[in-house]
């Protein structure tokens, strides 16, 4: 088995007012010096060594992100 | 008496919140989530919704702001405090209340009318009420799944903080069928179902909720 990381993230063009929430709260908790906070999801999946990049890739593409508004990277680590 | 009810950005139940205050022969006063004071009320309700839409965590970006500060140092100080709900989750992230609220066990959002017990009447939101007392309320969450760790459970349990149980079946997988719990003093309870939705036949399934109420009209000494 692989452990496989998958990264996503709303596009630097998306607002993303999840993040900006959080960039708000850190305000509110008298912390200085944040300028921007950008929220998104990080996946771990144990798979199959078989299991080739354009498989993973299309698991990040059609499931756990949206290609329209998300970008994702995909990483194979050691578990 | 006067009980401050909370608005946050994507609050939904602070109406029928400030409408049990009322039956319950209190005046509700509005506050809202910018306030930086608590306009001298003697209790305070934080009430259910998707308070900033459920950014980060459920409760998360509320229990941040400006009002919150007010209210965790009014709970220091022995306002009763009640969390309904988002409200629950509001005062736990606040660290006013332990444990968390986390996505339910079916995954399913719940949205039914069930029975609490009463397990604890020592404390300002349940003194009214009876141990053992059965009331019939609604839940609806998606995220109602009371969760602790070992040793604050063992603490809530030997220190009689778990003041709601679910009584007819446990339907989000909450640790030990905890429904509501309170601080050590008694003077801060949350609780996932809905009392403020059960205050009339004519608009809920009954007019239980209404003793959660009724109980902090004799709590408002040691503000």
């Amino acid at each position: 088995m692989a452990r496989v990381v998958v990264d996503v993230m709303p596009k630097p063009e998306i607002l993303d007012p999840q993040g900006q929430a959080v960039a708000g709260a850190l305000v509110r908790l008298g912390i200085d010096g944040v300028a921007d906070v950008r929220q998104g999801k990080h996946f771990e999946l144990d798979v199959d060594d078989a299991l080739d990049d354009e498989t993973l890739h299309r698991i990040a593409g059609t499931l756990l992100a949206n290609p329209v508004i998300e970008d994702w990277t995909v990483s194979r680590v050691a578990s | 008496m006067r009980i401050g009810v909370i608005t946050f950005p994507g609050t939904l139940d602070d109406v029928d919140a400030v409408r049990a205050v009322r039956y319950a022969g209190a005046e509700p006063v509005s506050l809202w989530h910018a306030d930086r004071d608590l306009d001298g009320v003697d209790a305070v309700i934080v009430p259910g919704g998707f308070s900033y839409g459920d950014y980060l965590r459920a409760g998360a970006i509320a229990s941040l702001a400006p009002i919150m500060t007010e209210v965790v140092a009014g709970a220091r100080r022995g306002l009763p405090v009640l969390g309904i709900c988002n409200g629950f989750q509001i005062l736990c992230e606040a660290g006013l209340l332990p444990g968390a609220l986390v996505r339910n066990a079916g995954l399913h959002f719940v949205c039914r009318d069930l029975t609490l017990r009463v397990e604890s009447t020592a404390t300002a939101w349940t003194s009214a009420a009876t141990v053992g007392q059965e009331l019939l309320v609604p839940l609806k969450s998606g995220e109602g799944r009371y969760v602790a760790g070992p040793d604050t459970l063992a603490q809530l349990r030997d220190e009689g903080r778990v003041v709601f149980r679910y009584a007819s079946g446990n339907l989000n997988g909450a640790f030990d069928d905890i429904a509501g719990v309170a601080s050590a003093d008694g003077r801060v309870v949350g609780l996932m179902p809905h009392p403020e939705h059960a205050i009339d036949p004519l608009t809920g399934p009954s007019d239980d909720g209404l003793v959660v109420f009724s109980s902090v009209l004799g709590a408002a000494v040691g503000r």
